[in-house]
C-alpha cells in the first residue's frame, strides 16, 4: 500500500516536448512509472520517449485512461494546465512548475473547489511510492520501499531525509513534496490523514519550513488524530525577518511564521522535532525505538 | 519587489484612488519647485526609502513655507535614516516627496494581502490608523477587520460598506470609501501585487477620503506581465550582491555572518545556515542555486559569495537531484580558476553523478576538503573559519 500513486497509476505529462519534461519523462519511464501520454497543443501525432503526444489533456484522458497528470508547464501558462487537467477529471494533478503569480493560483483553487480532482504543488518535487512509481524530479535512487511516509515543503530537504533514512535501512511507502508556494493544492494535513489510514506506513516525518501556520494547524490535527509517531523538522530558524528565503511562502512576517513558534507548537503536539537537519533519520530511528517500531520498519 | 510611496501613488491614482498630488524631488531645488507647483499655505516634505517608519525617524516634516520646504529639504536629502526596517546601518535618503498638506480629521488603516489560510485575497481595516497594524494585532486584535474576497466577484460593494461602517467612517463619507476600497482592491489584482497598505487613509476637512501614505510590494512573479512596474525598480535601495545573483536567476540573500554558502534548493540552503549556526558559526548568506542551473551560473554564484569581504570561508552543500553534482563541480573549479581562492572550501556532494563531481574535485588539485555528510561538513567550516 501507499498514498495517491502505486504502481498501477497510470499518468499523462503535460508539457512533455519542453526540455526539462523530456528529461524526466525519460527518468521516470526508467523508474518503472506508466507514463501513457503526453500533452502539448498542436504536437499531436508525435512521441516523446515512444509515449504518444496528444493536443488537449481530455484528448489525452480519452485515449489512455491516465488517471494522473503531471505538469512541466511554464510557470506563464501553469494556472491554466491545472484547469484544464480538472476539467478532464483526473484524479490527481501534480504541478512541478514553479515561479506561478500567486493570484493565478487563488483562481485555480477557486475553480477546483467542488471538484474531484487533487492538486499537489505546484513548486514541488512531487510524489514517489518507493519501487513503485515516481512522479517527479526527484532522484529515484535514493528512495527504498519500506513504512515510513515523508511529507515536506522543500525538495531537497525531502531528498536529505530520504536518504538518511535509507542510509540507516528504513525504507519508506510515499514521499509527498507539497511544494513552497504560499497557495498550494494539497497541505500537510491532507496528507497526514492519508499516512494515519495506509496500513503500511508506521510513522510519518513532516518537513516545513518558516513562513505562513500550515505547520501549526498540522500540528494541532496531528494532537487530535494521528495514531502514528510523526518527527518533524523546520528549516529556517536563522533566516532574518522579512526577508523570502527562497521559495515564495518562506518569508516571516509582522513577527509570524518563525521557526522558534513553530517547533514549540510541533513539539507541545507530540512531535519529535528533530534538532538539525543532519539528524532527521536518527531522530525518526529514536521514534521507532521508543514506539516498538523499529523491527517492523527495518528493511535492510 | 518594492517601489517608493511616491511611484505606488501614481499607480493607485491611474486606478482612481484619491491621493494628495505631489511630486518626486532629486534636489533641493527641485523641491522647492515642486513647492511652488503646489502653491499650498502647507507642503510634507517626505523621505523616499524603501522601510517604513520614517516619520520616526525624521524623514517626514511638515513645511509652511518655502524656504521652511528648503531648510527641510537640504536636511533630509543625503541624511541616513535608521527605522526599524532599515537595520542598524539605516539607509540613504536620495529621493523626497512633495506633498500638499491636508486638513485631516481621522486616520484609519486599509491594507489588502494574500491570506495563505484560505488562499483568498482579504481586505482588512482597522480604526487605529497610523500605527504598525502588527502592533493593533497584537494589542487590540478585536480592532482589526476582515473581508475575504472571492476572486470571481472581487471586493463586493456590501463588504467594502461593512468595512467603512465597521472602522467608523462617518456616514456621509461611506459611499467616498466605498469607492476608495474598490479603487484599492482593483490596483492590488491588476497589478499583482502581494501587499497593498494604506496607513493611514485619512479623512479631511473637506469631506474627502486620501491614501496619505501607500506602500505597494509585487509578486516577483508575476513581474513578467507587469512591465510598467519593473521599470520603477530602484536598484539604489537593494544590495548589489541580491542585484546581481539576480541576474543570473540565483536566489541569494546577504546576512552578515562570515561562512558563504552555496546550496541547491530553497530548503536545504535555509537548512545548511542553521547547521551552521548550530555549530557555533555564522552564515555569510542565503544561496540557491536552483534545480537547472549551469555551470556558468554556479561559476557567477561563487564569484558574488566571494565579493563579500566578510566572508573568510565557504562550505558548498549539494544534493543533487536535477541539479548533477558534476555541473556544480565544474563551477566551482572555473570560478576559483577565475578569482583565486585563498580561504577555506568545504564541498559536500550527493545525489545525481556525485562520483563524477568528485573525481572533478580531486583532479583539480584545488585545496578543497571534502565532507561526507551536511553535519560533517558544518562542522568541519565553522572549525576552519573560527
Amino acid at each position: 500500500m501507499s498514498v495517491y500513486i502505486n504502481k498501477d497509476t497510470k499518468v499523462i505529462v503535460q508539457g512533455i516536448t519542453g526540455a526539462t519534461a523530456t528529461f524526466h519523462t525519460k527518468q521516470m519511464l526508467e523508474y518503472g512509472t506508466k507514463i501513457v501520454g503526453g500533452v502539448t497543443p498542436k504536437k499531436a501525432g508525435t512521441e516523446v520517449e515512444g509515449v504518444p503526444v496528444f493536443n488537449t489533456v481530455k484528448d489525452a484522458v480519452d485515449a489512455t485512461g491516465a488517471t494522473a497528470s503531471v505538469i512541466y508547464v511554464p510557470a506563464p501558462f501553469a494556472a491554466d494546465a491545472i484547469i484544464e487537467a480538472t476539467d478532464a477529471e483526473l484524479d490527481l494533478v501534480i504541478c512541478i512548475t514553479e515561479h506561478i503569480p500567486v493570484l493565478d493560483m487563488v483562481k485555480v483553487k477557486r475553480y477546483m473547489e467542488g471538484k474531484k480532482t487533487r492538486l499537489i504543488g505546484p513548486n514541488c518535487p512531487g510524489v514517489i511510492t518507493a519501487d513503485e512509481s515516481k512522479i517527479g524530479i526527484m532522484p529515484g535512487y535514493i528512495h527504498k520501499k519500506g513504512h515510513i511516509g515523508v511529507v515536506s515543503r522543500s525538495g531537497t530537504l525531502t531528498y536529505e531525509a530520504v536518504h538518511q533514512l535509507t542510509q540507516a535501512g528504513y525504507g519508506q511507502t510515499t514521499a509527498v513534496g507539497i511544494g513552497g508556494d504560499p497557495v498550494n493544492g494539497t497541505n500537510f494535513i491532507d496528507v497526514l490523514k492519508e499516512f494515519n489510514e495506509d496500513p503500511e506506513t508506521e510513522a510519518v516525518i513532516m518537513i516545513g519550513e518558516i513562513g505562513g501556520t500550515a505547520e501549526e494547524e498540522a500540528a494541532e490535527w496531528v494532537k487530535a488524530n494521528m495514531k502514528k509517531p510523526v518527527v518533524g523538522f523546520i528549516g529556517g530558524a536563522t533566516a532574518p525577518p522579512g526577508k523570502r528565503m527562497g521559495h515564495a511562502g518562506a518569508i516571516i512576517s509582522g513577527g509570524k511564521g518563525t521557526a522558534e513558534e513553530k517547533t514549540r507548537i510541533m513539539e507541545a503536539s507530540g512531535i519529535t522535532v528533530a534538532e538539525t537537519p543532519a539528524v532527521m533519520g536518527e531522530t525518526m530511528i529514536k521514534v521507532l525505538k521508543e514506539n516498538g517500531l523499529e523491527e517492523k520498519c527495518k528493511t535492510h | 519587489m518594492n517601489i517608493h510611496e511616491y511611484q505606488g501613488k501614481e499607480v493607485l491614482r491611474n486606478f482612481g484612488v484619491k491621493v494628495p498630488t505631489g511630486y518626486v524631488a532629486y534636489t533641493v531645488d527641485e523641491a522647492v519647485e515642486a513647492a511652488e507647483k503646489l502653491g499650498t499655505s502647507v507642503t510634507v516634505v517626505k523621505a523616499q526609502i524603501h522601510a517604513g517608519g520614517r516619520g520616526k525617524a525624521g524623514g517626514v516634516k511638515v513645511a509652511k513655507s518655502l524656504e521652511e520646504v528648503r531648510t527641510y529639504a537640504d536636511e533630509i536629502l543625503g541624511k541616513t535614516l535608521v527605522t526599524h526596517q532599515t537595520g542598524p546601518e539605516g539607509k540613504e535618503v536620495k529621493r523626497l516627496l512633495i506633498e500638499e498638506g491636508c486638513d485631516i480629521k481621522n486616520e484609519y488603516y486599509v491594507g489588502v494581502v494574500l491570506d495563505r489560510a484560505t488562499s483568498r485575497v482579504v481586505f482588512m481595516a482597522s480604526e487605529e490608523g497610523g500605527t504598525e497594524i502588527e502592533e493593533v494585532a497584537e494589542a487590540t486584535p478585536e480592532k482589526i477587520f476582515k473581508e475575504v474576497i472571492d476572486p470571481v466577484v472581487g471586493l463586493t460593494p456590501f463588504q467594502a460598506r461593512r468595512l467603512a461602517f465597521n472602522i467608523n467612517i462617518p456616514n456621509e463619507l461611506i459611499g467616498k470609501a466605498v469607492q476608495f476600497m474598490t479603487a484599492l482592491y482593483q490596483a492590488f489584482v491588476e497589478k499583482d501585487c502581494s501587499i497593498a497598505e494604506i496607513n493611514p487613509l485619512v479623512t479631511t476637512g473637506d469631506g474627502e477620503v486620501l491614501a496619505l501614505d501607500a506602500k505597494l510590494n509585487f509578486d516577483d512573479n508575476a513581474l513578467y506581465r507587469q512591465k510598467d512596474i519593473v521599470e520603477l525598480r530602484d536598484l539604489e535601495e537593494e544590495d548589489e550582491k541580491e542585484i546581481e545573483a539576480s541576474k543570473y536567476d540565483l536566489s541569494y540573500i546577504s546576512l552578515d555572518g562570515n561562512i558563504g554558502c552555496m546550496v541547491n534548493g530553497a530548503g536545504l540552503a535555509m537548512s545548511t545556515m542553521d547547521i551552521i549556526k548550530h555549530y557555533g558559526g555564522d552564515p555569510a548568506n542565503f544561496l540557491d542555486v536552483g534545480g537547472g542551473a549551469t555551470a556558468e551560473k554556479v561559476t557567477e554564484a561563487f564569484k558574488i559569495i566571494l565579493s563579500d569581504s566578510n566572508v573568510k570561508g565557504i562550505f558548498v552543500n549539494i544534493f543533487g537531484g536535477i541539479m548533477k553534482c558534476d555541473v556544480i563541480a565544474e563551477g566551482v573549479v572555473e570560478a576559483t580558476k577565475q578569482v583565486g581562492l585563498e580561504i577555506p572550501l568545504v564541498v559536500r556532494l550527493e545525489g545525481t553523478n556525485v562520483e563524477k563531481g568528485k573525481k572533478i574535485l580531486e583532479e583539480s588539485g584545488l585545496n578543497i576538503t571534502s565532507a561526507s555528510s551536511m553535519a560533517d561538513g558544518a562542522e568541519k567550516i565553522v572549525s576552519m573559519v573560527n
